[in-house]
């Protein structure tokens, strides 16, 4: 199969803006995706991520902006003039057609010859591993399996763009995780430019080379995956990457990058600043994982739950002035139990107060 | 009271009883409704089946080769199918494509209670109706003349045409909103996946959507030509009962009352049923051939 | 993004559709104008307009009675159906057991079997038993199509309920008697009350099965309206029209009290879903 086809250099969104009644959907979204990249759009429902999708695919029109592949205006075209590779979050099979007919459709569309076309079909259903089941009906077929049938279908066209609708969604766990290896997998191998829609951090984070956080149809940070999890621009972006530790302070002492704050418990936190001037308001956050009981910790607190995961024992505390703490430790503890609990100053990160919102 | 069971003696296995098979006292809440049916439907039906060989003259046939050697009756099967046929097709063939723009319509609701008076008012008051408006006098003639498509009225009361045209005002509203429903069951996500992969307007309705209606369009059929071939009212009011609209449902009706031969209306109502199902049979079986299943996607 | 020759078939359609519902409202129309007007034969409206061939009908075809008489029947068909439709609805519902199949399929026959087809045997067998011709005889004949159709409306309703609602009635201490009137009744009274107007509605316009087990006693309005247009070149085509409009009202405002519970797709779909 022809590695990412010659298709383009870049895919270029400019304040691409959608609405729908008096509701902005999406407000101007503006994103540059390179030949190969993986891309993935995360957010919580209701972000507009899917309706960006949409937009890109054709399916939707646009408000306001513009869509460019290359020097190309692609926004005012159809979908079926666009040419890019769709998986969908039901996979859409057409329930009709057998799985050689389901793979081979958008070829026949292009008017592709028949011999060439069935050399493809073969080709795509040898990529995602689904030789035995071609002339099965869709409905004969388990999750996982449509699941491949449509990754397939989407690739036999050789699309410079695959778009992924939360096509991992409807499956269970185990399966989710052998499916997103197998994307990985199909990625490397064939190069295509892709984007991908999820609500799933743990599948961005796996499976992108870029991240774009989405919140109320805006983009609050485009980073890898490791700048995003180590370095969420905002608190907001922080919470939903799962720091659900969120305390609010004051600026006590700053030291360089790193700063010293009073947010109402027994002792100073001591953080990463980012992009906190002076000695104002601040927000602390600090993921579950990374509060540890510690007889020296500044945090204060009254557990209130306990909860074991195999790995670890998750907990909820209160603190003085009310506080929800989220912690873990290795030895479980008792409710109504006083703990100490601390964090180290580089897995703790300080925003300006108010950031993101 | 009983002991503890600690028996030696192997467990007997319990009768199953009916309520194991679904039968108890809420299942016998049925029988009224079943009774009724069997009593008044079942039975005269039989009854009629066996009237229709029992003859005023003749032997267990006289009836039937009484009809088929009658020009007059066994022509009035041909002058039946020559209006339920067409007008059936007819109806099918517009409600397809009008269903498939109306869909997307938000306010379906007023669309389809217009289409539901025709329906509700029923084929007397519809015929009347049409005695008026398209007399010679009647508004849609006069209409055409003044917009200059015809000079003189054209006639189309009082024979095939008064007919053919109220078959499809009450038989139209009831293949649209059946074809309706059925289009608007189709997951729409399989017409935007065929998009993606290129395919054009017409390429998606020939390649997705047809062939998942077929199945249903198969039924709507079936339905709607059975209700056309038993057309009466409109046929006697507003077509020529006696010459070119002589259905067999008036056949039948004379029989029984000018003729007091229930007998013989027994056996002319017993070959109406063979014809149409006959048709519907035919239609079913070749609807077998196509795919039934459910119009979604996947799971989920 | 529509391409021209898109525009052009979309205008089409419309056209058609826009068509159609002029010519059936003024199919309509020219029914009801015609009632009230004095003369009308050589122009596009009547030479002028008066009431008073509703006064004539009404003497004429005695309107009163008839309505009595519709009104009389569809009223038992309706009831007599919901008293022994709806709980074998309920049975078919809940139950599952060997032959439902079979049960269902005994239950659409009526309903897929035209009326004139089963209408005149079953009109043979009423004048065997005597009842050819009265008021009771009409009901039986009306019944016939009614009962399964209240059964096959009202089973999705019953599907709806939750049947853990009823077991949880159950475990809180209500008996049978106390379960359906305080938990099924209500929760079932919007269905109940739409099957009855879908009946109501088909019985004052279903012709044909009265049309062959009526006597003169015991005619509904729609068979007694087609025996006078049958017969017009006696009557003044204006009275006729008059008794019409009475018609169209005793169906129409059944129809609009059911469209408030129900969608007009109900009306049609004589079977909730296509069978596969």
């Amino acid at each position: 199969m022809a590695i990412a086809s010659a298709g383009f250099r870049e895919l270029r969104l400019d304040r691409m803006s959608r609405n729908f009644g008096a509701h902005n959907a999406l407000k101007e979204i503006s994103l540059t995706v390179q030949r190969g990249e993986f891309i993935a759009l995360l957010g919580p429902s209701g972000c507009g991520k899917s309706t960006a999708l949409n937009c890109l695919a054709g399916l939707l029109s646009l408000s306001d902006g513009a869509i460019w592949l290359d020097d190309r205006r692609i926004d005012t075209l159809k979908s079926e003039e666009r040419g890019f590779g769709m998986v969908f979050q039901n996979y859409a099979l057409f329930p009709h057609m057998d799985v050689r007919r389901n793979v081979g459709f958008g070829l026949r569309m292009h008017g592709i010859s028949t011999a060439e076309t069935a050399r493809r079909v073969d080709e795509a259903l040898n990529v995602v591993r689904l030789g035995s089941q071609q002339a099965k009906l869709p409905g004969q077929l388990s999750g996982g399996q449509q699941q491949r049938v449509a990754i397939a279908r989407a690739i036999a066209v050789e699309p410079p763009l695959v778009l992924m609708d939360e096509p991992l969604s409807n499956l269970d766990a185990k399966l989710r995780l052998e499916m997103r290896a197998e994307i990985r997998r199909i990625h490397r191998l064939l190069g295509s430019a892709t984007i991908y829609v999820t609500h799933d951090q743990d599948e961005a984070l796996s499976l992108a080379d870029r991240i774009v956080v989405l919140r109320d149809g805006e983009v609050r940070q485009i980073g890898t995956p490791q700048e995003l999890y180590r370095r969420p621009i905002n608190a907001d972006v922080a919470e939903f990457m799962g720091f659900r530790n969120a305390f609010s302070g004051q600026v006590v002492r700053r030291e360089g990058a790193e700063v010293e704050v009073d947010c109402g418990f027994a002792g100073p936190v001591r953080g990463q600043s980012v992009d906190v001037a002076g000695m104002g308001p601040v927000t602390i956050t600090i993921r579950p994982a990374d509060l540890t009981p510690a007889t020296d910790g500044p945090f204060n607190a009254e557990v209130t739950g306990m909860e074991y995961r195999g790995e670890a024992y998750f907990g909820t505390a209160t603190g003085p002035a009310g506080q929800e703490l989220f912690f873990r430790t290795e030895m479980p503890l008792s409710v109504g139990e006083a703990v100490r609990l601390g964090a180290p100053a580089d897995r703790t990160l300080v925003y300006p107060k108010g950031s993101g919102q | 009271m009983t002991p503890a069971s600690s028996t030696t003696s192997p467990a007997r296995p319990r009768r199953r009883t009916l309520a194991d098979r679904g039968f108890d006292s809420v299942t016998l809440l049925l029988v009224p409704a079943a009774l009724f049916v069997i009593v008044v439907f079942v039975y005269p039906f039989l009854f009629g089946l066996f009237l229709s060989f029992v003859p005023k003259e003749g032997g267990l046939f006289g009836n039937y080769i009484r009809f088929f050697s009658d020009p007059y009756m066994y022509g009035t099967i041909w002058l039946t199918l020559r209006l339920a046929l067409p007008v059936t097709l007819l109806n099918i063939a517009l409600s397809v494509p009008i269903a498939m723009q109306v869909r997307h319509l938000r306010r379906q609701r007023l669309l389809t209670t217009i289409l539901v008076l025709p329906i509700t008012l029923g084929t007397v008051l519809v015929a009347e109706g049409l005695l008026n408006y398209l007399g010679p006098q009647g508004w849609l003639n006069r209409t055409m003349i003044l917009i200059g498509l015809i000079d003189r009225p054209i006639r189309l009361i009082q024979n095939y045409w008064g007919v053919f045209i109220s078959l499809v005002i009450t038989g139209f509203p009831f293949t649209f909103l059946l074809t309706l429903s059925m289009i608007s069951g189709i997951d729409p996500a399989l017409e935007q996946a065929a998009a993606t992969l290129g395919a054009r307007a017409r390429n998606r309705f020939w390649h997705i959507v047809l062939p998942l209606i077929i199945p249903g369009l198969a039924v709507t059929f079936c339905l709607a030509f059975v209700d056309a071939f038993s057309v009466f009212p409109s046929a006697v009011l507003l077509g020529a009962p006696a010459g070119e609209t002589r259905v067999i449902s008036f056949a039948a009706a004379q029989a029984a009352f000018e003729q007091y031969d229930y007998s013989y209306a027994s056996a002319i109502a017993m070959i109406m049923a063979v014809v149409q199902f006959g048709f519907v049979g035919a239609v079913l079986a070749v609807r077998g051939l196509f795919y039934k299943g459910p119009a979604g996607g996947g799971k989920g | 993004m529509e391409s021209a020759l898109e525009k052009l078939w979309k205008t089409l359609v419309w056209a058609f559709i826009i068509f159609f519902v002029v010519n059936v409202i003024a199919m309509i129309a020219t029914v009801v104008v015609n009632s009230f007007g004095t003369r009308w034969l050589n122009s596009w409206l009547p030479v002028a307009f008066t009431t008073r061939w509703y006064a004539s009908a009404w003497k004429e075809f005695q309107l009163s009675d008839v309505l009595l008489v519709t009104f009389q029947i569809a009223g038992a068909v309706v009831l007599i159906s919901a008293l022994i439709g709806v709980p074998a609805a309920y049975a078919m519902a809940r139950r599952d057991f060997a032959g439902k199949r079979l049960m269902m399929l005994l239950f659409l026959l009526p309903l897929l079997v035209p009326p004139i087809t089963f209408g005149v045997p079953l009109a043979t067998v009423l004048y065997r038993v005597g009842l050819a011709g009265t008021m009771w005889g009409v009901i039986v004949a009306n019944l016939v199509p009614t009962v399964p159709f209240t059964v096959v409306l009202m089973i999705p309703f019953i599907e709806q309920i939750d049947p853990r609602v009823e077991d949880a009635a159950r475990v809180f201490g209500a008996g049978t008697g106390r379960l359906f009137f305080h938990v099924l009744l209500p929760l079932l009274l919007p269905g109940i009350l739409a099957a009855t107007l879908l009946a109501m509605v088909r019985t004052v316009s279903m012709f044909e099965l009265t049309f062959l087990t009526a006597g003169p006693s015991s005619q509904t309005l729609v068979v007694a309206l087609y025996y006078s247009v049958f017969a017009a070149g006696v009557r003044a085509g204006q009275s006729i029209d008059a008794m019409a409009v009475v018609y169209m009202l005793s169906t129409l405002i059944w129809l609009i009290i059911a469209l408030r519970f129900v969608n007009p797709t109900q009306i049609v779909a004589r079977v909730k879903k296509v069978p596969a």
